[in-house]
């Protein structure tokens, strides 16, 4: 469990986080989602103790993270996998960081062929591809076999088996009962990972919701429908309130202010021939999307959606 | 610990974990020390360089004796030409202290070794203990081979000194002591500069430009200057004959070792305050 109370952080006049207030719950992926600047990496520095808060508190297992007695057997972290020195070995890397918390050589070796690193942990690191990178920082993640896991960006660099990979390390991660945190600006990789989403922007807290919720929430859901009588329809849609595109197909309507239920018996009361309908989610990237309009720290000149 | 802990258990088992101690941030800091190429081939060539110069100068000395005159036979000093190589070691340990930190600052490790002991004051005193540990050993080493090897070249050439004659064990087990001072100081400026090139550039001014610029000032401000400057004060524990205007070997150590610890103070609380 992680709760973060009124937390803040400042830079100057520059605030990176701003009245957080969350709990991060076990059991369950929590996604991090923001786009980028919007203080993720900022508010997991503060959980780990590496920044302070200008304002507030964090604590993980109701202790702040610098008074944990073996951090690194309940917070397992990975923020950045290239921060590790070049020139020593991936094994040698894992060894110095496994002994500062009393973990054995043993469980290095565990946590190597856990992470897929036999072949190279002999290497030194700086030849190591971010993919590599990747798992060597999984690795120092999981060597103190931790309560609570958070990762930064965890999927950057890896390929389409390695994202898989990962995902299905943190679904077990959290199926066995732990807290799992992981940032990310893709909402598609959380809409296929996580359980709950922490949607931040410009450092405030957006939604604290469920996957499922968010995308009920969205507000662009629409029904689409085909029909011969496609102009009869809308007008008839027209008139119970709701908004109707039309698009090239002069048989093809989309309504929004009506769910599908709502279409599907106003065109039985008008005998209007139906041979499509099909009630339309947005997209979670939509959704997200929508949620962060306002929030997004560097707009592309006239990007609009 | 038991092994059961290792397993990879739920999060239910957590219970036995015994706490993180100093004892663990030691041994992370000394796989660290030596898991890099360049600690072992620094250190060794950092040996063989300060044996090797005392030795050349030693011998270059001991055959210039005969023809030197009554003052130069008068000031004649064995003990000093066969330390002479510490110089070099000097150097290079103080670049080594300053890497061994810095470097973890411009890699982006130290995150993850904060992360590891959030309790930063603890991998300080271990970063800085094993580091003073291993430049009290190579120190030790280079001082005692140096000496051995300086006067066995002086030995029938020239008056040779003795670890048995006055003030000399002192001062060959005190070239290692200045060195292991030297070392916390070097690790403390590279926590508290975080920048490789900034540490460096700091200890060699500290060492070496500094002390230099002081021998231009007029002579009421360079004595005292030369008199107390840390690392000069450091260097006179590990000297038999006390030159003017310079301390004596203990309370010249003492001096630098109050300057160590002042600079130590500081990089513990910037460490413990600034965000890494």
């Amino acid at each position: 469990m992680i709760e973060a109370r009124g937390l803040a952080k400042r830079y100057g006049s520059t605030t990176a986080v701003d009245d957080l207030s969350f709990s991060i719950r076990p059991g369950l992926v929590t996604g991090f989602l923001g786009p980028n600047g919007a203080g993720k990496t900022t508010t997991m520095r503060m959980i780990l103790g590496l920044d302070a808060p200008t304002l507030g508190s964090v604590t993980v297992d109701g202790r702040s993270y610098r008074d944990l007695p073996a951090p690194m057997r309940e917070v397992g972290a990975l923020l950045d996998a290239k921060a590790l020195h070049g020139g020593r070995r991936a094994y040698d890397h894992l060894l110095c960081l496994a002994y500062s918390n009393g973990i054995t050589r043993r469980r290095v070796d565990e946590v190597i062929r856990l992470v897929g690193l036999e072949d190279v942990a002999r290497r030194r690191a700086k030849g190591f591809s971010l993919g590599m990178s990747q798992r060597l920082g999984i690795a120092s993640a999981l060597l103190g076999d931790p309560a609570v896991l958070i990762f930064d960006e965890p999927v950057n660099g890896l390929d389409p088996d390695g994202i898989h990979w990962v995902r299905t390390l943190m679904r077990t991660m959290a199926a066995e009962g732990r807290t799992v945190l992981v940032s990310s600006h893709l909402m598609s990789e959380m809409a296929v990972t996580a359980d709950h989403l922490l949607v931040i922007g410009k450092g405030r807290l957006i939604a604290d919701t469920s996957v499922d919720e968010l995308v009920r929430s969205s507000s662009r859901q629409s029904v689409h429908v085909r029909s011969p009588q496609a102009a009869e329809l809308a007008a008839g849609c027209r008139a119970a309130g709701a908004t109707v595109d039309a698009g090239t197909d002069p048989d093809v309507i989309e309504i929004t202010g009506l769910d599908s239920a709502e279409v599907g018996k106003l065109a039985a009361a008008r005998g209007i021939v139906l041979f499509e309908l099909v009630p339309v989610r947005a997209s979670l990237e939509e959704a997200f999307m929508e949620l962060t309009r306002d929030s997004v720290e560097y707009q592309a000149a006239g990007a609009t959606r | 610990m038991t092994d059961t802990t290792l397993a990879r258990t739920g999060p239910d088992d957590r219970a036995a974990f015994r706490p993180a101690t100093f004892a663990d941030a030691l041994r992370s800091e000394w796989t660290k020390l030596r898991s890099v190429r360049s600690t072992f081939w620094a250190l060794t060539i950092t040996v063989v360089l300060g044996v090797g110069l005392g030795a050349a100068i030693s011998a270059a000395a001991a055959h210039g004796y005969a023809k030197s005159g009554a003052a130069g036979k008068l000031s004649w000093d064995p003990t000093a030409l066969s330390l002479d190589g510490i110089g070099i070691a000097t150097l290079a340990i103080a670049v080594l202290g300053v890497l061994f930190i810095s470097s973890e600052y411009s890699s982006g490790m130290i995150r993850a070794s904060l992360i590891a002991v959030p309790k930063r004051g603890r991998v300080l005193a271990a970063k800085s203990l094993v580091f003073a540990g291993v430049t009290f050993v190579v120190g030790e080493v280079i001082s005692f081979t140096a000496f051995f090897v300086g006067q066995s070249l002086i030995s029938g050439h020239a008056p040779h000194a003795t670890l048995g004659d006055p003030g000399v064990a002192r001062a060959v087990v005190g070239a290692g002591l200045a060195l292991t001072a030297l070392a916390v100081l070097s690790v403390a400026a590279g926590a508290v500069l975080r920048h490789p090139a900034a540490g460096i550039a700091c200890m060699v001014a500290v060492l070496f430009v500094l002390p230099g610029i002081a021998q231009a000032l007029p002579d009421s401000w360079r004595n005292p200057v030369t008199e107390y400057w840390p690392t000069q004060a450091g260097g006179q524990v590990a000297t038999v004959h006390v030159a003017a205007h310079s301390l004596q070997p203990w309370p010249g150590f003492g001096v630098m070792c109050l300057f160590v610890a002042i600079v130590y103070a500081v990089a513990w609380t910037l460490l413990d305050r600034r965000d890494a």
